[in-house]
């Protein structure tokens, strides 16, 4: 309860949020993997989930679009609503919510496809294109928002698995950014890019967060602080800190988001 | 020295040589394991293996080779004209054989001593009486040139296995002397015995290849003798399978090749769909429970011998078709199409019927290895789970799949007892699925069973027809396996 007093005490410039999620706990059969967790997602803000590894970040962000019901010894309580709609409700059809709520993976993985059909395969799927000049403009101008058109422009029609790793990576938040969901989730977008690259993308999320609700799972602390405007800090499985990236990282209240941030914990 | 007595002396030389290269590595290290190249056991089995390996097989090959040598050295002995008109000497040879082992059983009985066995002449006393004793049943009076083969067949027989227990032993000796007497501290019996484990692996690779390679050639032989009595041409390009035995026999495999090929597409057309069907359900949607026992009742069917399908197309499918396309106004569709139980539809769905757990399970593994972050990606972009399977996993798996079905499709080609049982025995070019239709496979049996003569060339005509499955089934598995494989690269 804590915690919620001090999320009403920074309840900055949003006034509803695009999700909230109250009480959420995460189990792996017996393993309890995410407690209590409350996190209130804002509309065009990016949120910046950081800590130590196996601290839940990954399982709480695939709780946000239901991904967690392809485990299964999976199992979510609580309560977690996209603009006031329970996402968990036995109305609400994962499928649906998925096209809203897009995610790009921890681990790059293009479908076995070329290139323009990854990228075609969402707005295919959700009928976004109206003939095949339009599904090419799409596909073109995802393809520019992460960063990979001038690398593969020649190459459209080559195996997506036959591109680097970086490559592979920047495919698929293009792939997911050509769905043109309301917010995305992205895993540690960045992990196997070089700073140009890393560059790019970011400019990508500040771009996102003009229409949607990004949120980011990210190890390194310039890059949260760089693009994020609140930021959570996991550790073993509990909310720690949330709150105005600013704050968390220039005045923490805890003394372990403290001690993460300055590298001593993690 | 009987048989057992030598493998159990080699057996405890083995057990021996490990004790003794053990204790000689530890004492050349003063007891100190950490000063050895190689841990002791290493020592001790590179022993056992330079004792073993040689006089083993030194043993086999005597024992391949003894009755060949033998045989033909019996063989001069017996005078020409022994050797009946129209018979030859392998018969008399039998004859030989037959009466050596009735006379080392006389004696192993104590029936007769072995003084008696090595001197007894058929003209003085009545060995059929005496063999008949212990159970020997001989077909005529013995004749005493074959006694006198016979004695001698016994005799090379006994001293021939002496010699090989000296042999092998005084190897087995030799070898275990040999590599003691090189066991210290600085031998590397790692890197002996990782060798040696290699060399077996090659050897039992070699005795599967080299099988194949017998196979083939003995096929090729007396397909080259067909082909010298019967005119290629008509084999390869006649259209009439009408064996008969006046000598102007056709035999042309065309008629038999287009039977096996409708009936394997009948059979693929029944399988694919239902197995793959299967296995996506299973791999796909089914939960942990169904699967854990559905899949073991998929695979109890690919246990069932084809003998039984074979049947249930007899007794069970045949009838049914007849019952709907055929007894006129009396069955089911009113009409007349089909006239007995047999027919290339019988055999073709009876074998569907086999091949369904083939298809399934192979592609099911195929479809599980495809790797769940595909379907994450997919369903995270908003996918449906048929969405998912038809556009990310199937064509993901699909070169597997092929392979899969490829490989069922060889099992249709070669497949006999559904055939024989289900399709009847008439060769002939017709599209009609209710007519009896007759495979490759059958008239390979029913052109080498029965009364034949190995010389003509309908029965002959049975190894060119082998030899052209085994192209047609190799080259399937051939582009299978190659599938297959470039499917695996993918994820790698
Ligand atoms: N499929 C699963 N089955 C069982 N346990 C899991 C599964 N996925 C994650 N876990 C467990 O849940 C905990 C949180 O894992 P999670 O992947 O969310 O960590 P993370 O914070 O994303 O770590 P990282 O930064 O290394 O990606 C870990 O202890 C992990 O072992
Ligand atoms: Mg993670």
């Amino acid at each position: 309860m804590n915690d919620m007093s001090r999320l009403a005490g920074s309840a900055i410039d949003v006034e509803t949020p695009k999700i909230l999620a109250r009480n959420v706990n995460v189990f792996y059969g017996d393993t309890h993997a995410i407690r209590d967790v409350n996190v209130d997602i804002a509309n065009n803000t990016v949120t910046a989930f950081i800590g130590p590894s196996g601290c839940g970040k990954s399982t709480f962000l695939r709780c946000l679009n239901r991904m967690n019901d392809t485990i299964d010894s999976c199992r979510v309580t609580g309560s977690m609503r996209l603009d006031g709609e329970d996402i968990y409700d036995k109305r609400v059809d994962p499928v649906q919510l998925r096209a809203k709520v897009g995610m790009v993976f921890q681990k790059p993985n293009p479908f076995p496809k070329s290139i323009f059909d990854n990228v075609a395969y969402g707005p295919k799927i959700h009928g976004l294109a109206r003939s095949k000049s339009d599904l090419e403009e799409i596909v073109e101008r995802a393809l520019r928002r992460g960063a990979l058109w001038d690398e593969v422009k020649d190459r459209l029609h080559a195996p997506g698995t036959g591109l680097s790793g970086g490559q592979q990576q920047r495919l698929c938040i293009a792939r997911a950014v050509a769905t043109e969901p309301e917010v995305l989730l992205m895993d540690e977008p960045c992990s196997a890019l070089d700073p140009i690259a890393t560059a790019q993308v970011e400019e990508l999320i500040d771009e996102l967060r003009r229409n949607f609700s990004v949120v980011i799972v990210t190890h390194s602390m310039q890059q949260a602080a760089r693009v994020s405007q609140n930021t959570a800090f996991f550790h073993l499985g509990q909310l720690v800190e949330f709150g105005e990236t600013g704050q968390i990282f220039t005045n923490p209240e805890d003394p372990r988001t403290e001690s993460y941030i300055t590298g001593r914990i993690g | 020295m009987p048989f057992h007595w030598l493998i159990l002396i080699l057996i405890a030389l083995g057990a021996a040589g490990y004790l003794a290269g053990r204790k000689r590595a530890l004492a050349s290290a003063d007891g100190d394991v950490r000063q050895l190249h190689s841990l002791p056991a290493y020592y001790g089995w590179n022993v056992v293996i330079s004792t073993l390996v040689p006089a083993l097989g030194a043993l086999v090959l005597w024992l391949v080779l003894q009755p060949l040598l033998i045989e033909n050295r019996v063989s001069n002995l017996l005078p020409q004209e022994l050797i009946p008109e129209g018979s030859s000497a392998g018969l008399v040879m039998s004859d030989v054989r037959r009466l050596a082992t009735g006379l080392d059983k006389a004696v192993a009985e104590n029936v007769l001593t072995a003084q008696q066995a090595n001197s007894m002449r058929p003209e003085l006393s009545d060995i059929r009486a005496r063999l008949g004793e212990v159970g020997v049943a001989l077909g005529s009076d013995v004749r005493p040139e074959v006694m006198r083969a016979a004695q001698a067949y016994r005799r090379a027989t006994a001293s021939g296995t002496r010699l090989m227990g000296f042999c092998v032993l005084g190897l087995a000796i030799i070898g275990l002397v040999l590599s003691v007497s090189r066991t210290s501290r600085d031998f590397w019996a790692r890197n002996a015995v990782e060798r040696a484990v290699m060399a077996l692996l090659i050897a039992a690779a070699s005795i599967a290849i080299l099988t194949t390679l017998g196979i083939v050639l003995s096929m090729l032989f007396e397909t080259r003798n067909f082909f010298s009595l019967h005119s290629w041409t008509d084999f390869f390009f006649g259209t009439t399978w009408a064996p008969n035995f006046r000598g102007d026999s056709e035999l042309s495999i065309l008629p038999l090749l287009w039977g096996t090929l409708y009936i394997s597409f009948i059979a693929l057309a029944v399988a694919v769909p239902i197995g793959l069907f299967a296995a996506i359900y299973l791999s796909e949607y089914a939960g942990k429970a169904t699967r854990s026992f559905a899949k073991p009742l998929l695979e109890i069917l690919a246990g069932i011998p084809t003998i039984v399908y074979g049947l249930f197309a007899l007794l069970t499918v045949g009838p049914m078709l007849v019952n709907f396309f055929g007894r006129g106004s009396d069955g089911v569709l009113g009409v007349d199409w089909m006239a007995g139980a047999t027919s290339v539809l019988t055999a073709g769905v009876v074998m569907g019927i086999m091949l369904i757990p083939f298809v399934s399970s192979l592609s099911d593994d195929i479809i599980s290895a495809v790797p769940q972050s595909l379907r994450d990606g997919s369903f995270g972009l908003g996918a449906t789970r048929s969405e998912t399977i038809r556009q990310v996993v199937l064509p993901a798996a699909l070169p597997g799949i092929v392979g899969a079905i490829l490989l069922a499709a060889s099992r249709a080609i070669g497949e006999t007892m559904i055939v024989v049982m289900g399709a009847g025995a008439i060769a002939k070019f017709s599209l009609n699925p209710l007519e009896s239709m007759t495979t490759i496979t059958t008239r390979i049996v029913s052109q080498l069973t029965g009364d034949t003569d190995f010389a003509s060339p309908e029965t002959l005509v049975a190894f060119a027809l082998g030899l052209t499955l085994f192209v047609l089934t190799l080259g399937l598995n051939i582009l299978a396996l190659y599938i297959v494989r470039r499917y695996r690269e993918q994820y790698e």
